[in-house]
């Protein structure tokens, strides 16, 4: 094991040390404590982007692009491994951009406005890595844990009734989803004697068959606490009100979570219920492509008929987990190749937007400004003198005009126009959908749920430019009196920076489209996971079924 | 007898759980979590088979027979669960409590209907 194999350990402990050492210093000691984070969250952006090569690359052996880490170097069956595959690190760099930018968008107000910010931005950040790392079923519990902990603490920031009562919901819908992916783990185990990722692949084609409808009840409960993470229709309710009412960096953080719920499903369904899985084949497909586009269709009439921007940004999220769902159902290669364009895409957009709100409602109401209500609300321990301060912050000048052209970006982003990456990822989808073996190989067009599905995704990008379009005009043409809002340099930095990603996504999409069209090989081909994992072919029977 | 008894304790514990989680009461909420998760745990430590008087640990050096012990897997996921629980538990606690503060109501939705 070389000194490389150690970084893979390293996207969990940073953000443990740093959210550890954030814990002990003063409340009062802002300067310090985001000097912590920024420098732990830059150093977790420089590691993934580390292991995002490692993974492309792969090791001296060279065809190996599946790198575990064995904790304490117990052999897999037994221990607990982390794996990295290319998966894997693209969602790495993906949470770690968002974290990027969330952090220093809070740095102009919001990580004042209450207790712990930083703290749990880091905890959060750890729970998310280690949910895309862990290579077993528990682990990944354990990790969803500290995310949903650190997330429960995160949306409550700032306070205020409003945030408080959808946090009350946020938190027990978790809790509820929570119990069930335990119960959806113990059966698993309960028939399989495994709880390893690689192992229960291996062992699930030889599962006798009057266990086999225990099995299929574990993974299907398992599932559901993911598409409540996930936000499927009919288990999204709670989603738009939870992510509105956030503060802005928060949000634009939790545009991950969802992500999470995904990266576990296209992990679990392809490696456990794909080709080679017997009779089992295919388990839950035809729920996640049916339960997806009810879930754009769903998305995309929330998105018409929200009338604050910030429901319309919780909708959009539905929307692009829709997507997502449908992609998995689908489960096609390059569907699947596509579909991870998009998620990238898709969250850097809705990111971007959940961070644009505020200063577009600043633009509107100046005197609804809800991190001043809030600001009170919370309280005692801000000395006001402190904000006084901040307010002196460099300006952004013409912050109008900036604003519109950021506001334009990310409505053709989310609707899916050309020229941005919105849509490629979208046509990436519909591509694949008409041509499942690449362009040109057309072979008398897609079957009617192929159909349906193109039609979905193009009405609900017709729908989001429809909304976009409604709140632009509402918010930076129709007004008789302009009201110029105050932008700090800080705030709208993240966003250019978001959008100039998705810039960069569409000029380097061929690149990205390699390396996505590698992920989705390796996702098919489960062989060369279960290889990395396990320590060689034959020798994977440990404890047997008591 | 004993697959019985625990299957229907679980059962009972579920069912309670899952009617006070739909009742409108925060603190009704809090108690039916609370009585799910416990039927969650029985659940998870059933799953490695119900034996008594066999231990979790395997004793002595040489070759042993799996199957005279007990599965400690299913015992050490229990353990993490509860401590998971308790927590996760506490802090809903606190959340409701707040809840409680700024909306002077006990209703889920902060209002009476």
């Amino acid at each position: 094991m070389g000194f490389s194999q150690h970084l893979l350990i390293l996207p969990i402990l940073l953000p443990m040390a740093a959210g550890a050492i954030l814990l002990l210093i003063e409340e009062r000691r802002h300067g310090v404590k985001a000097g912590i984070n920024i420098v732990a969250t830059a150093l977790l952006l420089v590691l993934a982007c580390g292991l995002l090569r490692l993974a492309d690359t792969g090791d001296a052996a060279g065809d190996a692009m599946t790198h575990t880490y064995r904790l304490g170097d117990w052999a897999p069956p037994f221990g607990i491994v982390l794996v990295l595959d290319r998966l894997s690190a693209l969602m790495l760099v993906l949470a770690s951009v968002l974290a990027a930018a969330a952090l220093v968008f809070s740095l102009a107000r919001w990580h004042k406005a209450g207790p712990h910010f930083h703290t749990l931005f880091q905890f959060l950040l750890m729970g998310v890595n280690g949910a895309f790392l862990t290579g077993d079923l528990f682990n990944l519990f354990v990790f969803f844990e500290v995310l949903l902990a650190a997330s429960y603490g995160l949306m409550l920031h700032g306070s205020g009734t409003f945030r408080v009562r959808a946090g009350l919901h946020y938190i027990a819908i978790n809790l509820a989803a929570s119990l069930l992916f335990l119960i959806g783990v113990s059966l698993i185990y309960g028939v399989t004697g495994t709880l390893n990722m690689a192992d229960l692949a291996t062992r699930i084609p030889d599962v006798a068959a009057e266990n086999q409808a225990l099995l299929a009840a574990g993974a299907a409960i398992l599932g559901i606490a993911f598409l409540v993470k996930a936000g499927m229709w009919p288990l999204c309710f709670w989603l738009p009100s939870a992510y509105m009412a956030a503060s802005a960096p928060a949000a634009a953080l939790f545009a991950i979570l969802s992500k999470v719920g995904f990266y576990v499903l296209l992990r679990l369904t392809l490696l456990l219920f794909g080709e080679g899985a017997g009779p089992l084949a295919g388990l839950g497909s035809q729920v996640l492509l049916i339960g997806g586009m009810a879930t754009i269709a769903f998305g995309a009439f929330g998105v018409l008929a929200s009338q604050s921007l910030g429901r319309l940004a919780g909708y959009s999220i539905l929307v692009s987990s829709g997507t997502l769902l449908a992609a998995v159902g689908l489960g096609d290669h390059a569907v699947v190749s596509g579909a991870m364009f998009y998620v990238v895409t898709s969250t850097l957009t809705v990111s971007a937007l959940f961070l644009m709100i505020e200063l577009v409602e600043r633009a509107q109401e100046p005197g609804a400004n809800l991190l001043t209500v809030t600001m009170e609300a919370y309280g005692d321990d801000i000395e006001p003198e402190a904000e006084d301060e901040e307010e002196v912050g460099v300006a952004l000048p013409g912050a109008l005009a900036i604003l519109g052209i950021c506001f334009g970006c990310i409505g053709l982003l989310l609707a899916g126009l050309p020229p941005l990456s919105g849509f490629i990822g979208k046509f990436a989808l519909i591509n694949a959908i008409f041509n499942p073996d690449g362009l040109g190989s057309a072979t008398g067009g897609p079957d009617s749920i192929g159909w349906i599905l193109t039609a979905l995704l193009i009405l609900s990008g017709l729908a989001a430019l429809l909304a976009m379009m409604r709140t632009g005009i509402r918010t930076f043409w129709a007004p008789l009196e302009v009201i110029v809002p105050r932008v700090l340099v800080v705030e709208i930095v993240p966003i250019i920076l978001l959008i100039g990603l998705c810039f960069l996504l569409t000029i380097q999409a061929g690149t990205v489209m390699r390396y996505t069209d590698d992920a989705a090989q390796a996702l098919h081909e489960p062989r060369s996971y279960i290889e990395g994992v396990l320590p060689g072919p034959g020798q994977t029977s440990g404890v047997s079924t008591p | 007898m004993m697959e019985l008894t625990l299957a229907i304790a679980i059962g009972c514990l579920t069912g309670s759980g899952v009617w006070l989680l739909l009742r409108p009461r925060t603190y009704q909420v809090v108690i039916g979590l609370s009585l799910l998760s416990y039927a969650v745990n029985l659940f998870i430590f059933s799953m490695g088979r119900l034996r008594v008087g066999a231990a979790p640990v395997l004793e002595g050096a040489g070759t042993v027979n799996p199957a005279d012990y007990a599965d400690p897997i299913p015992q050490a996921l229990v353990l993490t669960a509860i401590v998971i629980g308790f927590a996760t538990t506490a802090l809903f606690l606190v959340v409701l409590l707040a809840a409680r503060g700024l909306t002077s109501s006990d209703h889920v939705d902060g209002r009476e209907p």
